[in-house]
Protein backbone atom coordinates (compact mmCIF):
# COMPACT_ATOMS: atom_id res chain seq x y z
CA UNK A 1 0.00 0.00 0.00
CA UNK A 2 1.51 3.38 -1.09
CA UNK A 3 -0.48 5.66 1.47
CA UNK A 4 0.65 6.80 4.82
CA UNK A 5 -2.53 8.36 5.77
CA UNK A 6 -6.09 7.56 4.75
CA UNK A 7 -9.14 9.20 6.45
CA UNK A 8 -12.41 8.56 5.66
CA UNK A 9 -15.23 10.42 7.21
CA UNK A 10 -13.38 11.70 10.45
CA UNK A 11 -15.85 13.74 12.63
CA UNK A 12 -15.51 15.09 16.14
CA UNK A 13 -18.10 17.03 17.92
CA UNK A 14 -18.03 18.98 20.84
CA UNK A 15 -21.36 18.95 22.32
CA UNK A 16 -23.40 20.30 19.09
CA UNK A 17 -20.82 21.54 18.21
CA UNK A 18 -18.73 20.00 15.11
CA UNK A 19 -14.92 20.42 15.10
CA UNK A 20 -14.09 18.80 12.20
CA UNK A 21 -17.04 17.52 9.89
CA UNK A 22 -16.91 14.06 7.89
CA UNK A 23 -13.44 14.85 6.49
CA UNK A 24 -11.69 12.13 4.09
CA UNK A 25 -8.37 12.45 2.33
CA UNK A 26 -5.43 10.70 1.43
CA UNK A 27 -1.51 11.09 2.35
CA UNK A 28 1.56 9.04 -0.02
CA UNK A 29 4.19 7.86 1.56
CA UNK A 30 6.71 10.59 1.29
CA UNK A 31 4.74 12.90 0.56
CA UNK A 32 4.91 16.70 1.82
CA UNK A 33 1.79 17.30 2.82
CA UNK A 34 0.64 21.16 3.55
CA UNK A 35 -2.57 21.14 5.77
CA UNK A 36 -4.06 24.37 6.18
CA UNK A 37 -7.01 26.57 7.71
CA UNK A 38 -8.45 29.61 8.83
CA UNK A 39 -8.18 29.96 12.87
CA UNK A 40 -11.03 28.32 13.78
CA UNK A 41 -11.47 25.57 11.26
CA UNK A 42 -10.62 22.62 12.93
CA UNK A 43 -7.24 21.63 12.11
CA UNK A 44 -6.05 21.71 15.26
CA UNK A 45 -8.67 19.70 16.21
CA UNK A 46 -8.21 16.85 13.09
CA UNK A 47 -4.23 16.54 13.93
CA UNK A 48 -4.86 15.77 17.51
CA UNK A 49 -6.97 12.49 16.12
CA UNK A 50 -4.52 11.99 13.65
CA UNK A 51 -1.83 11.60 15.56
CA UNK A 52 -3.62 9.38 18.41
CA UNK A 53 -4.67 11.67 21.24
CA UNK A 54 -8.18 12.82 20.43
CA UNK A 55 -10.67 10.01 20.10
CA UNK A 56 -13.06 10.70 17.21
CA UNK A 57 -16.47 11.20 17.41
CA UNK A 58 -17.13 9.02 14.14
CA UNK A 59 -15.43 7.91 11.01
CA UNK A 60 -11.95 6.51 10.92
CA UNK A 61 -8.34 6.76 9.70
CA UNK A 62 -5.44 4.72 8.64
CA UNK A 63 -2.04 6.04 10.24
CA UNK A 64 1.07 4.71 9.68
CA UNK A 65 -0.31 1.81 8.81
CA UNK A 66 -2.59 1.42 12.16
CA UNK A 67 -6.20 1.33 12.59
CA UNK A 68 -6.78 5.11 14.67
CA UNK A 69 -9.75 3.65 16.56
CA UNK A 70 -8.15 0.28 17.39
CA UNK A 71 -4.43 1.37 17.94
CA UNK A 72 -3.85 5.35 18.87
CA UNK A 73 -0.68 3.81 20.72
CA UNK A 74 1.00 2.18 17.82
CA UNK A 75 0.55 5.07 16.07
CA UNK A 76 2.19 7.31 18.51
CA UNK A 77 4.87 4.67 18.68
CA UNK A 78 5.36 5.18 14.99
CA UNK A 79 5.42 8.99 14.32
CA UNK A 80 6.84 11.99 15.07
CA UNK A 81 4.79 15.13 16.13
CA UNK A 82 6.18 18.73 16.82
CA UNK A 83 4.02 21.05 18.22
CA UNK A 84 3.77 24.78 17.41
CA UNK A 85 4.70 25.14 21.11
CA UNK A 86 7.94 24.96 22.06
CA UNK A 87 7.91 21.48 23.86
CA UNK A 88 11.83 20.28 24.73
CA UNK A 89 12.53 21.10 28.12
CA UNK A 90 14.00 24.33 28.91
CA UNK A 91 15.94 23.77 31.80
CA UNK A 92 17.78 20.07 30.49
CA UNK A 93 20.76 21.19 28.01
CA UNK A 94 20.55 19.63 24.67
CA UNK A 95 22.21 16.52 24.98
CA UNK A 96 20.09 15.36 27.86
CA UNK A 97 16.57 16.27 25.90
CA UNK A 98 17.98 14.07 23.14
CA UNK A 99 18.67 11.57 25.50
CA UNK A 100 15.09 11.93 27.02
CA UNK A 101 13.41 11.67 23.66
CA UNK A 102 15.41 8.65 22.43
CA UNK A 103 14.54 6.73 26.03
CA UNK A 104 10.77 7.75 25.50
CA UNK A 105 10.72 5.91 21.84
CA UNK A 106 12.96 3.02 23.56
CA UNK A 107 15.81 3.56 21.78
CA UNK A 108 19.70 1.44 23.08
CA UNK A 109 21.89 3.35 24.53
CA UNK A 110 24.20 2.52 21.99
CA UNK A 111 21.61 3.72 19.46
CA UNK A 112 21.26 6.89 21.43
CA UNK A 113 24.77 7.68 21.83
CA UNK A 114 25.18 7.07 18.08
CA UNK A 115 22.13 9.35 17.10
CA UNK A 116 23.68 12.33 19.27
CA UNK A 117 26.59 12.50 17.89
CA UNK A 118 25.33 12.76 13.84
CA UNK A 119 21.98 15.15 15.13
CA UNK A 120 24.58 17.76 17.03
CA UNK A 121 26.64 17.35 13.85
CA UNK A 122 24.41 18.40 11.26
CA UNK A 123 23.03 21.15 13.16
CA UNK A 124 26.53 22.44 14.61
CA UNK A 125 25.18 22.25 17.58
CA UNK A 126 28.40 20.21 18.98
CA UNK A 127 29.87 23.16 20.53
CA UNK A 128 26.68 24.15 22.59
CA UNK A 129 25.89 20.57 23.41
CA UNK A 130 25.96 21.19 27.07
CA UNK A 131 23.98 24.64 26.79
CA UNK A 132 20.48 24.53 28.58
CA UNK A 133 17.97 24.67 25.90
CA UNK A 134 16.39 27.86 27.36
CA UNK A 135 19.95 30.00 26.05
CA UNK A 136 19.43 28.64 22.11
CA UNK A 137 17.35 31.30 19.58
CA UNK A 138 14.10 30.41 18.10
CA UNK A 139 15.41 29.07 15.35
CA UNK A 140 18.15 27.00 16.71
CA UNK A 141 15.26 25.70 19.05
CA UNK A 142 12.66 24.66 16.25
CA UNK A 143 15.61 22.87 14.62
CA UNK A 144 16.29 20.97 17.34
CA UNK A 145 13.17 20.27 18.38
CA UNK A 146 12.66 19.21 14.53
CA UNK A 147 15.75 16.88 14.79
CA UNK A 148 14.48 15.09 17.78
CA UNK A 149 10.86 14.66 16.57
CA UNK A 150 12.71 12.14 14.11
CA UNK A 151 15.11 10.69 16.73
CA UNK A 152 12.64 7.79 16.44
CA UNK A 153 13.33 7.50 12.62
CA UNK A 154 8.90 7.67 12.08
CA UNK A 155 7.57 7.16 9.17
CA UNK A 156 5.90 10.25 9.38
CA UNK A 157 6.14 13.32 11.28
CA UNK A 158 3.53 15.71 11.92
CA UNK A 159 4.41 19.46 12.38
CA UNK A 160 2.03 22.09 13.89
CA UNK A 161 3.34 25.66 12.39
CA UNK A 162 6.70 24.68 12.87
CA UNK A 163 8.01 28.25 11.73
CA UNK A 164 5.93 30.80 13.37
CA UNK A 165 8.05 33.58 13.94
CA UNK A 166 11.36 32.47 13.13
CA UNK A 167 13.60 34.76 10.93
CA UNK A 168 13.07 34.54 6.74
CA UNK A 169 16.63 32.61 6.61
CA UNK A 170 16.60 29.98 9.53
CA UNK A 171 12.64 29.41 8.06
CA UNK A 172 14.10 28.39 4.60
CA UNK A 173 16.74 26.14 6.62
CA UNK A 174 14.22 24.63 8.20
CA UNK A 175 12.17 23.89 5.08
CA UNK A 176 15.80 22.22 3.89
CA UNK A 177 15.26 19.40 6.59
CA UNK A 178 11.68 18.92 5.52
CA UNK A 179 13.09 18.58 2.18
CA UNK A 180 15.52 16.02 3.51
CA UNK A 181 13.70 13.99 5.25
CA UNK A 182 10.83 13.87 2.33
CA UNK A 183 13.83 12.44 0.08
CA UNK A 184 14.44 9.56 2.49
CA UNK A 185 11.33 8.26 2.64
CA UNK A 186 9.58 10.24 5.73
CA UNK A 187 6.26 11.51 5.05
CA UNK A 188 5.93 15.27 5.98
CA UNK A 189 2.48 16.22 7.44
CA UNK A 190 2.55 20.50 8.03
CA UNK A 191 0.59 23.42 9.20
CA UNK A 192 1.54 26.82 8.27
CA UNK A 193 0.23 30.18 8.36
CA UNK A 194 2.94 31.41 5.64
CA UNK A 195 1.54 31.00 2.03
CA UNK A 196 4.72 30.78 0.26
CA UNK A 197 5.48 27.52 2.36
CA UNK A 198 2.09 25.92 1.11
CA UNK A 199 3.76 26.14 -2.74
CA UNK A 200 7.01 24.37 -0.86
CA UNK A 201 4.55 21.15 -0.36
CA UNK A 202 3.79 18.49 -2.53
CA UNK A 203 -0.63 19.31 -1.72
CA UNK A 204 -2.45 20.76 0.08
CA UNK A 205 -5.77 20.90 1.38
CA UNK A 206 -7.60 23.66 2.82
CA UNK A 207 -10.25 23.34 5.44
CA UNK A 208 -13.06 25.65 5.90
CA UNK A 209 -15.44 25.38 8.82
CA UNK A 210 -15.20 21.80 9.86
CA UNK A 211 -15.23 20.67 6.25
CA UNK A 212 -12.41 20.10 3.47
CA UNK A 213 -12.99 22.80 0.89
CA UNK A 214 -10.02 21.97 -1.47
CA UNK A 215 -7.49 19.55 -2.10
CA UNK A 216 -4.96 19.52 -4.44
CA UNK A 217 -1.25 20.51 -5.89
CA UNK A 218 -0.55 24.39 -5.19
CA UNK A 219 -0.04 24.46 -9.36
CA UNK A 220 -3.36 23.21 -10.30
CA UNK A 221 -5.39 24.87 -6.88
CA UNK A 222 -4.32 28.24 -8.24
CA UNK A 223 -5.54 27.17 -11.77
CA UNK A 224 -8.47 26.10 -10.37
CA UNK A 225 -9.20 29.72 -8.25
CA UNK A 226 -7.77 31.66 -11.64
CA UNK A 227 -5.44 32.64 -8.81
CA UNK A 228 -1.80 34.32 -9.02
CA UNK A 229 -0.65 32.67 -5.39
CA UNK A 230 -1.82 30.62 -2.65
CA UNK A 231 -2.49 33.67 -0.96
CA UNK A 232 -5.18 34.65 -3.41
CA UNK A 233 -6.85 30.88 -2.88
CA UNK A 234 -6.62 30.76 0.56
CA UNK A 235 -7.97 34.25 0.59
CA UNK A 236 -10.71 33.34 -1.27
CA UNK A 237 -12.05 30.38 0.80
CA UNK A 238 -11.62 31.52 4.07
CA UNK A 239 -13.31 34.62 3.60
CA UNK A 240 -16.67 32.65 2.73
CA UNK A 241 -16.25 30.95 5.75
CA UNK A 242 -19.18 31.05 8.24
CA UNK A 243 -18.14 29.91 11.21
CA UNK A 244 -15.74 32.24 12.52
CA UNK A 245 -12.50 33.06 15.16
CA UNK A 246 -13.26 36.76 14.11
CA UNK B 1 -3.71 60.87 8.09
CA UNK B 2 -2.50 63.62 9.44
CA UNK B 3 1.19 63.34 9.69
CA UNK B 4 3.85 66.18 11.46
CA UNK B 5 7.33 66.64 12.37
CA UNK B 6 6.72 66.32 16.00
CA UNK B 7 7.43 63.38 17.33
CA UNK B 8 5.07 60.75 19.40
CA UNK B 9 8.16 58.31 20.65
CA UNK B 10 11.95 59.34 20.68
CA UNK B 11 14.25 56.59 21.61
CA UNK B 12 17.59 57.33 21.97
CA UNK B 13 20.81 55.04 22.59
CA UNK B 14 18.52 52.47 24.43
CA UNK B 15 20.18 49.38 25.79
CA UNK B 16 19.09 46.83 27.81
CA UNK B 17 20.21 43.52 29.25
CA UNK B 18 19.18 40.26 30.56
CA UNK B 19 20.60 37.86 32.95
CA UNK B 20 23.33 39.85 34.27
CA UNK B 21 24.59 41.16 30.94
CA UNK B 22 24.90 37.37 29.34
CA UNK B 23 21.83 38.38 27.00
CA UNK B 24 22.09 41.49 25.07
CA UNK B 25 17.91 42.16 24.85
CA UNK B 26 18.54 45.57 22.95
CA UNK B 27 22.01 47.35 21.66
CA UNK B 28 22.40 50.80 21.07
CA UNK B 29 18.61 51.47 19.48
CA UNK B 30 17.71 55.07 18.82
CA UNK B 31 14.64 56.21 16.41
CA UNK B 32 11.75 58.54 16.24
CA UNK B 33 8.13 58.30 15.63
CA UNK B 34 6.43 61.35 14.14
CA UNK B 35 2.85 62.04 15.60
CA UNK B 36 -0.13 60.14 12.96
CA UNK B 37 2.57 57.78 11.95
CA UNK B 38 1.97 53.92 11.66
CA UNK B 39 5.18 52.61 12.86
CA UNK B 40 6.60 48.76 12.11
CA UNK B 41 8.83 46.85 14.11
CA UNK B 42 9.45 44.38 11.75
CA UNK B 43 12.17 41.38 13.27
CA UNK B 44 11.85 37.42 14.23
CA UNK B 45 10.96 36.72 17.93
CA UNK B 46 13.86 36.91 20.27
CA UNK B 47 15.08 40.04 18.39
CA UNK B 48 13.96 42.24 20.87
CA UNK B 49 10.72 44.08 19.85
CA UNK B 50 9.15 43.10 23.06
CA UNK B 51 11.43 44.49 25.26
CA UNK B 52 12.10 47.85 23.30
CA UNK B 53 7.76 48.17 23.33
CA UNK B 54 7.88 47.23 26.98
CA UNK B 55 10.20 50.03 27.82
CA UNK B 56 8.25 52.51 26.10
CA UNK B 57 5.18 51.40 27.56
CA UNK B 58 7.06 52.22 30.69
CA UNK B 59 6.89 48.71 32.12
CA UNK B 60 10.46 47.82 32.06
CA UNK B 61 13.09 49.76 32.96
CA UNK B 62 15.97 50.41 30.30
CA UNK B 63 19.83 50.25 31.39
CA UNK B 64 20.69 53.26 29.71
CA UNK B 65 19.42 55.61 26.94
CA UNK B 66 16.46 57.04 27.10
CA UNK B 67 12.74 57.27 25.68
CA UNK B 68 10.31 60.20 25.20
CA UNK B 69 6.27 59.74 24.60
CA UNK B 70 4.59 63.12 23.92
CA UNK B 71 7.93 64.54 25.26
CA UNK B 72 7.32 62.73 28.43
CA UNK B 73 10.11 61.07 29.52
CA UNK B 74 9.77 57.16 29.96
CA UNK B 75 11.14 56.73 33.50
CA UNK B 76 10.20 59.92 35.25
CA UNK B 77 7.09 60.75 33.94
CA UNK B 78 5.60 56.72 33.46
CA UNK B 79 2.08 58.30 34.99
CA UNK B 80 1.58 60.85 32.53
CA UNK B 81 2.36 58.15 29.70
CA UNK B 82 0.26 55.44 30.70
CA UNK B 83 -2.86 57.88 30.82
CA UNK B 84 -1.79 58.58 27.11
CA UNK B 85 -1.04 55.07 25.56
CA UNK B 86 -3.05 52.04 25.23
CA UNK B 87 -0.90 48.72 24.98
CA UNK B 88 -1.96 45.80 23.75
CA UNK B 89 0.35 43.05 24.74
CA UNK B 90 1.49 39.62 22.74
CA UNK B 91 -0.20 37.68 25.25
CA UNK B 92 -3.63 38.20 25.97
CA UNK B 93 -4.11 39.73 29.54
CA UNK B 94 -7.66 40.84 30.29
CA UNK B 95 -9.90 39.39 32.84
CA UNK B 96 -10.52 36.07 31.86
CA UNK B 97 -13.47 35.83 34.32
CA UNK B 98 -14.62 38.99 33.28
CA UNK B 99 -17.58 39.24 30.44
CA UNK B 100 -16.62 41.33 27.08
CA UNK B 101 -18.90 44.31 28.57
CA UNK B 102 -17.85 44.05 31.91
CA UNK B 103 -13.43 43.90 30.97
CA UNK B 104 -14.34 47.24 28.50
CA UNK B 105 -16.35 48.88 31.26
CA UNK B 106 -13.49 48.21 33.62
CA UNK B 107 -10.72 49.83 31.39
CA UNK B 108 -12.99 52.67 30.34
CA UNK B 109 -13.56 53.33 34.12
CA UNK B 110 -10.17 53.61 35.59
CA UNK B 111 -9.40 55.73 32.71
CA UNK B 112 -12.37 58.20 34.15
CA UNK B 113 -14.22 57.37 30.83
CA UNK B 114 -17.36 55.80 29.54
CA UNK B 115 -17.61 53.58 26.69
CA UNK B 116 -19.76 55.95 25.06
CA UNK B 117 -18.01 58.57 24.75
CA UNK B 118 -15.23 57.17 22.60
CA UNK B 119 -17.77 54.50 21.18
CA UNK B 120 -17.20 55.91 17.53
CA UNK B 121 -13.00 54.77 18.10
CA UNK B 122 -14.01 51.12 18.76
CA UNK B 123 -17.28 50.90 17.25
CA UNK B 124 -16.21 48.82 13.89
CA UNK B 125 -14.52 46.42 15.92
CA UNK B 126 -16.79 46.26 18.83
CA UNK B 127 -19.88 45.18 16.82
CA UNK B 128 -18.31 42.10 15.76
CA UNK B 129 -18.12 40.98 19.35
CA UNK B 130 -21.11 42.35 20.20
CA UNK B 131 -23.39 39.75 19.98
CA UNK B 132 -21.16 37.69 22.73
CA UNK B 133 -20.80 41.28 24.94
CA UNK B 134 -22.38 38.40 27.99
CA UNK B 135 -19.60 35.90 27.51
CA UNK B 136 -16.35 36.08 29.75
CA UNK B 137 -13.06 36.82 28.27
CA UNK B 138 -11.70 33.33 28.90
CA UNK B 139 -14.51 31.23 26.41
CA UNK B 140 -13.58 33.80 23.52
CA UNK B 141 -11.90 32.39 20.14
CA UNK B 142 -8.05 34.01 19.80
CA UNK B 143 -9.47 36.23 16.91
CA UNK B 144 -12.14 37.47 19.39
CA UNK B 145 -9.68 37.71 22.21
CA UNK B 146 -7.67 39.95 19.80
CA UNK B 147 -10.55 42.35 19.19
CA UNK B 148 -11.14 42.74 22.99
CA UNK B 149 -8.17 43.26 24.16
CA UNK B 150 -7.59 46.30 21.30
CA UNK B 151 -11.06 47.79 22.33
CA UNK B 152 -9.87 48.21 25.58
CA UNK B 153 -6.55 49.34 24.88
CA UNK B 154 -8.91 52.39 22.71
CA UNK B 155 -11.34 52.85 24.89
CA UNK B 156 -10.07 56.05 26.81
CA UNK B 157 -8.50 57.38 23.20
CA UNK B 158 -5.00 57.22 23.85
CA UNK B 159 -2.36 59.49 22.21
CA UNK B 160 -0.24 56.32 21.27
CA UNK B 161 -1.24 52.93 20.60
CA UNK B 162 1.47 50.33 21.34
CA UNK B 163 0.62 46.84 19.69
CA UNK B 164 3.10 44.00 20.47
CA UNK B 165 2.64 41.24 17.58
CA UNK B 166 -1.39 41.20 17.12
CA UNK B 167 -1.23 39.16 14.35
CA UNK B 168 1.26 36.56 15.11
CA UNK B 169 -0.87 32.90 14.54
CA UNK B 170 -3.93 34.88 13.20
CA UNK B 171 -4.30 33.60 9.98
CA UNK B 172 -3.84 35.74 6.79
CA UNK B 173 -7.87 36.96 6.33
CA UNK B 174 -7.59 37.55 9.81
CA UNK B 175 -4.54 39.67 9.56
CA UNK B 176 -5.60 41.47 6.94
CA UNK B 177 -8.90 42.61 8.60
CA UNK B 178 -6.89 43.34 11.79
CA UNK B 179 -4.71 45.59 9.34
CA UNK B 180 -7.60 47.19 7.79
CA UNK B 181 -8.50 48.50 11.16
CA UNK B 182 -5.04 49.90 11.77
CA UNK B 183 -5.70 51.96 8.54
CA UNK B 184 -8.64 53.55 9.97
CA UNK B 185 -7.50 53.79 13.62
CA UNK B 186 -5.18 55.68 11.85
CA UNK B 187 -7.34 57.79 10.36
CA UNK B 188 -8.85 58.96 13.52
CA UNK B 189 -5.65 60.52 14.31
CA UNK B 190 -3.74 57.82 16.85
CA UNK B 191 -0.09 56.99 16.60
CA UNK B 192 0.89 53.31 16.24
CA UNK B 193 3.77 51.67 16.69
CA UNK B 194 3.15 47.71 15.80
CA UNK B 195 5.81 44.48 16.01
CA UNK B 196 5.12 41.57 13.65
CA UNK B 197 7.68 39.06 12.48
CA UNK B 198 5.67 38.85 9.47
CA UNK B 199 7.48 40.42 6.66
CA UNK B 200 4.56 41.19 4.30
CA UNK B 201 3.10 43.43 6.66
CA UNK B 202 6.02 45.73 6.57
CA UNK B 203 4.11 47.40 3.54
CA UNK B 204 1.55 48.46 5.13
CA UNK B 205 3.38 50.80 7.41
CA UNK B 206 4.57 54.09 7.00
CA UNK B 207 7.61 53.43 7.99
CA UNK B 208 9.52 50.29 9.38
CA UNK B 209 12.32 49.27 11.46
CA UNK B 210 14.26 46.01 11.10
CA UNK B 211 15.41 44.89 14.20
CA UNK B 212 17.55 41.45 14.74
CA UNK B 213 19.71 40.46 17.16
CA UNK B 214 18.51 43.27 19.49
CA UNK B 215 19.97 45.77 16.93
CA UNK B 216 18.38 48.19 14.08
CA UNK B 217 19.37 47.21 10.63
CA UNK B 218 17.60 49.85 9.13
CA UNK B 219 14.64 52.50 9.32
CA UNK B 220 13.22 53.73 6.23
CA UNK B 221 9.71 53.88 4.28
CA UNK B 222 9.11 50.13 3.15
CA UNK B 223 9.91 51.94 -0.72
CA UNK B 224 12.52 53.03 0.65
CA UNK B 225 14.33 50.22 1.88
CA UNK B 226 12.84 48.18 -1.30
CA UNK B 227 14.48 51.03 -3.38
CA UNK B 228 17.88 50.09 -1.79
CA UNK B 229 18.47 46.47 -2.20
CA UNK B 230 21.36 47.51 -4.40
CA UNK B 231 21.60 44.26 -6.11
CA UNK B 232 19.84 42.58 -9.28
CA UNK B 233 17.22 40.67 -8.39
CA UNK B 234 16.06 37.02 -10.31
CA UNK B 235 13.54 34.93 -9.96
CA UNK B 236 13.95 31.87 -11.11
CA UNK B 237 11.49 29.12 -11.60
CA UNK B 238 11.44 25.44 -12.84
CA UNK B 239 10.01 21.31 -12.52
CA UNK B 240 12.16 20.35 -9.44
CA UNK B 241 13.15 23.48 -7.64
CA UNK B 242 15.29 22.00 -4.36
CA UNK B 243 17.81 20.71 -7.32
CA UNK B 244 17.89 23.70 -8.88
CA UNK B 245 18.54 25.95 -5.58
CA UNK B 246 21.27 23.12 -4.48
CA UNK B 247 22.68 23.27 -7.78
CA UNK B 248 22.71 27.40 -7.68
CA UNK B 249 23.88 27.64 -4.15
CA UNK B 250 27.04 25.70 -5.83
CA UNK B 251 27.68 27.99 -8.36
CA UNK B 252 31.02 30.50 -8.16
CA UNK B 253 28.43 33.56 -9.66
CA UNK B 254 25.88 32.94 -6.51
CA UNK B 255 25.91 35.17 -3.78
CA UNK B 256 22.59 34.04 -2.55
CA UNK B 257 19.63 31.88 -3.22
CA UNK B 258 16.39 31.41 -1.06
CA UNK B 259 12.89 29.89 -2.00
CA UNK B 260 10.44 31.94 -2.07
CA UNK B 261 7.28 29.71 -2.66
CA UNK B 262 6.90 28.35 -6.18
CA UNK B 263 10.21 30.63 -7.54
CA UNK B 264 13.88 30.61 -6.50
CA UNK B 265 15.09 34.58 -5.85
CA UNK B 266 18.45 34.90 -6.58
CA UNK B 267 21.42 37.15 -6.09
CA UNK B 268 24.44 37.05 -8.30
CA UNK B 269 28.08 38.52 -7.57
CA UNK B 270 28.47 39.33 -10.95
CA UNK B 271 26.30 42.02 -11.88
CA UNK B 272 26.33 41.83 -15.51
CA UNK B 273 24.68 38.48 -15.87
CA UNK B 274 22.20 37.43 -18.16
CA UNK B 275 19.43 35.01 -18.25
CA UNK B 276 20.83 33.05 -20.87
CA UNK B 277 24.20 32.48 -18.44
CA UNK B 278 22.04 31.45 -15.69
CA UNK B 279 20.11 28.89 -17.88
CA UNK B 280 22.88 28.30 -19.36
CA UNK B 281 24.94 26.95 -16.25
CA UNK B 282 21.41 25.03 -15.51
CA UNK B 283 20.93 23.17 -18.31
CA UNK B 284 17.26 22.09 -17.53
CA UNK B 285 14.45 23.24 -20.40
CA UNK B 286 11.83 23.93 -17.65
CA UNK B 287 13.95 26.54 -16.04
CA UNK B 288 12.66 30.36 -16.64
CA UNK B 289 14.44 33.45 -15.43
CA UNK B 290 12.97 36.99 -14.76
CA UNK B 291 14.57 40.24 -13.38
CA UNK B 292 11.69 41.09 -10.07
CA UNK B 293 11.31 43.84 -7.94
CA UNK B 294 12.96 42.53 -4.41
CA UNK B 295 10.24 42.13 -1.30
CA UNK B 296 10.33 43.04 2.06
CA UNK B 297 11.52 39.68 3.05
CA UNK B 298 14.44 40.16 0.33
CA UNK B 299 15.31 43.07 1.51
CA UNK B 300 15.39 41.36 5.66
CA UNK B 301 17.58 38.64 4.40
CA UNK B 302 19.97 40.77 2.71
CA UNK B 303 20.58 42.96 5.64
CA UNK B 304 20.54 39.84 7.73
CA UNK B 305 23.65 38.25 5.94
CA UNK B 306 25.25 41.89 5.57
Amino acid sequence: MNLAIEVNELTKKFGDFVAVDHISFSVKKGEIFGFLGANGAGKTTAMKMLIGISIPTSGNATVAGFDLNRYPDKIKQNIGYMSQKFSLYEDLNIIENIRFYGGIYGLSRKEIAEKSEKLLEKLDLQSVSKSLVSSLPLGWKQKLSFSIAMIHEPSIIFLDEPTGGVDPITRRQFWDLIYEASENGTTVFVTTHYMDEAEYCERVSIMVDGKIAALNTPKQLKQDFKAASMDEVFYQLARGAKRSDH
Amino acid sequence: MVMSDFKAIEVKNISKNYDKGKIVALDNISFDVKKGELFGLVGPDGAGKTTLLRIIATLLLQDSGEAKLDNFDCVADFKAIRQRIGYMPGRFSLYQDLTIEENLNFFATIFNTTIEENYHLIKDIYVQIEPFKHRRAGKLSGGMKQKLALCCALIHKPSVLILDEPTTGVDPVSRKEFWDMLGRLQHDGITIIVSTPYMDEANLCDRIAFIHHGKLLTINTPQNIIDSFGNVLWSISGDNLFSLMTKLRAWQNTKSCFSFGENLHFVSINAQITPQDIMHYLKDDSVQVSKIVPSIEDCFMSFMQN
